[in-house]
């Protein structure tokens, strides 16, 4: 079916209507009041339930609509926003996300939405039975082709709305009438040519025949535009005359009120009474026009697969101008030289892009969030205010694809754990609310994202005997710990603080999870906290997993790259120093005992013997652990590409990848988590 | 590969031996390179190389059949070959041009054939004087062969 080419577009866009209707529906909630938040809410189950429709996705739509029905109503003030209402519209765009999800599996997206449909007309009934036979209209008309009713008799009520709207804030409601030229071949083209011109100098709000069928072809030669303008009749034609091969335009001003055109002498009323609504309708019509914007905004999605292609390829090319560089280098050829280095620049600067269009803002993984912790503070019964900064925060996209899961995670254990309730919270001196924040920013090569809440804070106390009796810890043990460590066992696998497990949290599998997750991208988790003020989670991630520095250093005569991120630094140790501890070579560094590896050891590496005075060793950290990787030379910083070593090899063992320097041999990169244990 | 009536195939050499790849698992043929050792894998795997930007395990095909392995020479070369999921490089002491090989002339494995373990050996072929074994290639890098080789992984 040729629907399947649409098919890519509808869910994404669903996806994305969806996220809105989320978005908008929890801004309604905090302020009932607000229309131009219903406006927009309508605006995506309309959108929603026209696409749904299109693709033949019947009871997406039929959920839609009734949605659409209920906050129509509460558009025209027939209905006031209630929490119950907003509870059975979330209900509703999580059933219909639930059916989006089922199209994405490749499932039909049928669904039994009879309940939630039945708990929609409920509302709908309950406040104005008459309502649905004023609601019946738009949808047949959506039903109805488009030869029945005249041009624009028939508006559904959005549509007569934005008429409105459009009066009172002195716009021109124009309709247009384009006769094409006899002899025109390319038909759509110009329409398209034609639209252009109209959604420069304002909006379409309709079009007969619909845009599909102008796109389609499906029309004789004349066809007719509903127009939402500031310029006058005059003005728009001439514009529209610009376009050739068009016999004639017809620009009259359009009163959906008497369905009828009349002359523009009305709108000079129009105009008086709009002013007095102008700011409130303006701020509308820009939202309005923000939406279409974003829209028509010149974006295309490509497959993350292209652009992992693309960068291969660049690498290749990377590697041939570090070639050519050398060899314009020894060449000494002036002209050579400064072609290779013009080259250079401008791969660099491409290298730049290509990096960049990687990364997705982490609103991505953050926007779901509110609605998430909305759900479950209901849930809970706690009262909890969320607060998220550095949504814009820029992350690889395969790290955005890793780390919702583990947020989410630790969300919910924040405000299952952490956040007290309302009672609590009263008789602590604490403001009723809970406050938790999401936090997002760069620094250095790395993005940090916090978690904090100003809960109960983590019982030293609790966790070290949990942990003592879960065996994680001895006696003796505990004593030794510091505060840090012992925040750290939450997070070790079969562990769980609170004291009743709940369907929130509290399986005690959740935490080491995420601790993995987060140390398989290469961060690391640290946890800070204050009993009864609140916990801190800080998760620490790399920019990009594709790209990471490294410190090249040489084995005899092999090159391995050890990441910068587990680096603390770098040391020439002499032979003396090195101390015997259980027959273990151990090193003073800075006060702390630090573990000796030898990498020739580990890797096996073919070795002459020669004993040398000093060793240079790279002093690696993990969590709070330490060791000394002893090499023989360090080669330099690099950017490195990181590469898998093939399905082949599968996990080898210390190494985490490979990267191709600039001579085009293969480094291997040491996985220095597997070397501290 | 037994319905099919031309076996299409590039030989290689080993030990003054001749065997047959398929033809259209093979990627390309490479002269000997910087191989980057792997530590901690199969003997028999020598390390890594880059091809075209992508990192691929290279076999010594003379270790894997348990023969003596020798310094490469100007003829040596590497046998790119394509599997499902990835690909790999065999070394060879040489690889010849592709060759037709009639069905008929392809004979099951004889049961010994030297020293050599002959579950990875399809089948035998004469053309004229030459004898040519055809290699069974995903008994070649078939996990369990080298899963004790490769023990030391743990």
């Amino acid at each position: 079916m040729e629907n399947n080419e649409y098919l890519e577009v509808f869910i994404e866009e669903s996806k994305e209507h969806i996220q809105s209707l989320n978005d908008q529906l929890l801004i309604l909630e905090k302020e009932p009041e607000n229309m131009g938040t219903v406006g927009e809410i309508f605006r995506s189950a309309h959108t929603l339930k026209g696409m749904a429709a299109t693709m033949g996705y019947q009871d997406l739509a039929d959920l839609t609509h009734k949605m659409e029905n209920v906050l129509d109503l509460v558009r025209n003030d027939q209905l006031k926003i209630t929490t119950a209402i907003i509870d059975v519209i979330f209900q509703a765009v999580d059933q219909l996300e639930g059916m989006v999800l089922d199209i994405v599996d490749g499932g039909d997206g049928s669904s039994d939405v009879q309940g939630l449909v039945n708990k929609l007309q409920a509302i709908e009934s309950k406040e104005d039975p008459e309502s649905i036979n004023t609601q019946e209209a738009p949808t047949t008309n959506e039903k109805t082709s488009p030869s029945i009713y005249g041009h624009f008799n028939q508006l559904d009520q959005f549509e007569t709305a934005i008429l409105d709207q459009s009066l009172e804030s002195s716009h021109y409601n124009l309709e247009i009438k384009v006769k094409l030229n006899e002899n025109c071949l390319l038909k759509a083209a110009r329409v398209y040519m034609v639209f252009e011109v109209l959604e420069q100098v304002g909006e379409v709000i309709k079009s007969d025949p619909s845009v599909q069928e102008l796109e389609e072809e499906n029309f004789e030669l004349e066809f007719h535009v509903l127009l939402v303008t500031k310029d006058t009749p005059e003005e728009v034609k001439k514009k529209i005359l610009k376009v050739s091969e068009i016999e004639e335009v017809t620009v009259s001003v359009f009163d959906h009120h008497k369905q009828e055109s009349i002359s523009s002498t009305t709108e000079s009323e129009a105009e008086d009474a709009g002013i007095e609504n102008r700011t409130e309708n303006k701020q509308q019509t820009d939202n309005k026009k923000k939406t279409t914007k974003a829209v028509t905004s010149k974006t295309i999605r490509v497959n993350i697969d292209r652009l992992d292609g693309l960068m291969n390829l660049f690498e290749e090319l990377v590697i041939d101008r570090g070639r050519l560089e050398q060899i314009s280098s020894s060449l000494k050829h002036a002209e050579l030289q400064e072609t290779v280095e013009r080259m250079t620049r401008i791969s660099g600067d491409l290298q730049n892009i290509i990096l960049n269009m990687r990364m997705v803002p982490i609103e991505q993984v953050f926007n779901r969030f509110p609605r998430m912790v909305r759900q479950l503070s209901k849930d809970l019964g706690k009262k909890i205010n969320l607060e998220i900064v550095g949504a814009e925060t820029e992350l690889d996209r395969t790290v955005i694809d890793e780390i919702g899961d583990p947020l989410v995670h630790l969300i919910r254990n924040a405000l299952d754990h952490g956040v007290e309730t309302p009672e609590n919270r009263k008789a602590n001196g604490k403001n009723e609310e809970g406050h938790l924040l999401l936090k997002a920013y760069h620094s250095g090569n790395h993005v940090f994202i916090e978690i904090s809440d100003d809960g109960a804070g983590i019982n030293r106390d609790k966790v070290v005997s949990k942990a003592i009796a879960n065996k994680v810890i001895t006696d003796e043990e505990a004593s030794q710990l510091s505060d840090k460590q012992v925040y750290q066992l939450i997070m070790s696998s079969g562990f769980s603080t609170a004291d009743v497990i709940s369907d929130v949290s509290g399986r005690g599998v959740g935490l080491d999870v995420v601790k993995n997750t987060i140390e398989s991208l290469g961060g690391s988790i640290t946890i800070e906290s204050e009993e009864g003020k609140g916990s801190l989670f800080s998760i620490q991630l790399p920019l990009t997993l594709s790209i990471i520095s490294v410190l090249l250093v040489e084995v005899e005569k092999e090159k391995y790259a050890v990441p910068l991120s587990s680096i603390i630094e770098t040391a020439i140790i002499n032979k003396n120093d090195i101390l015997n501890a259980h027959n273990k070579k151990v090193i003073d560094f800075r006060g702390k005992v630090v573990p000796l590896i030898d990498l020739k050891n580990v890797f096996e590496v073919p070795t002459e013997e020669e004993d040398d005075e000093l060793y240079s060793v790279v002093i690696i950290r993990k969590g709070d652990k330490m060791a000394g990787l002893v090499v023989d030379t360090f080669i330099g910083q690099q950017e490195i590409v990181l590469k898998s070593l093939g399905d082949y090899l599968g996990n080898v063992f210390a190494i985490s990848g490979a990267t191709i320097l600039g001579d085009g041999q293969v480094a291997l990169i040491v996985d220095t988590n597997t070397l501290i244990n | 590969m037994e319905e099919v009536s031309n076996y299409k195939s590039i030989v290689i050499e080993l030990d003054k031996e001749e065997y047959a790849i398929p033809v259209e698992v093979v990627g390309a043929i490479e002269r000997m390179q910087h191989i980057t050792r792997v530590p901690k894998t199969a003997s028999f795997v020598k390390g890594v190389i880059n091809l075209r930007g992508v990192v691929t395990p290279i076999i010594d095909l003379r270790e894997r059949f348990g023969m003596s392995s020798i310094e490469s020479t100007d003829s040596t070369r590497i046998i790119i070959v394509q599997m499902e999921n990835f690909s790999v490089g065999f070394i060879v002491d040489a690889a010849y041009d592709v060759l037709d090989i009639p069905e008929e002339s392809i004979e099951p494995a004889p049961k010994v054939i030297g020293t050599v373990d002959a579950d990875y050996i399809e089948g035998v072929a004469k053309v004229g004087k030459r004898l040519i074994m055809l290699l069974q290639l995903d008994r070649v890098l078939s996990q369990e062969s080298f899963v004790n080789a490769k023990g030391l992984e743990g």
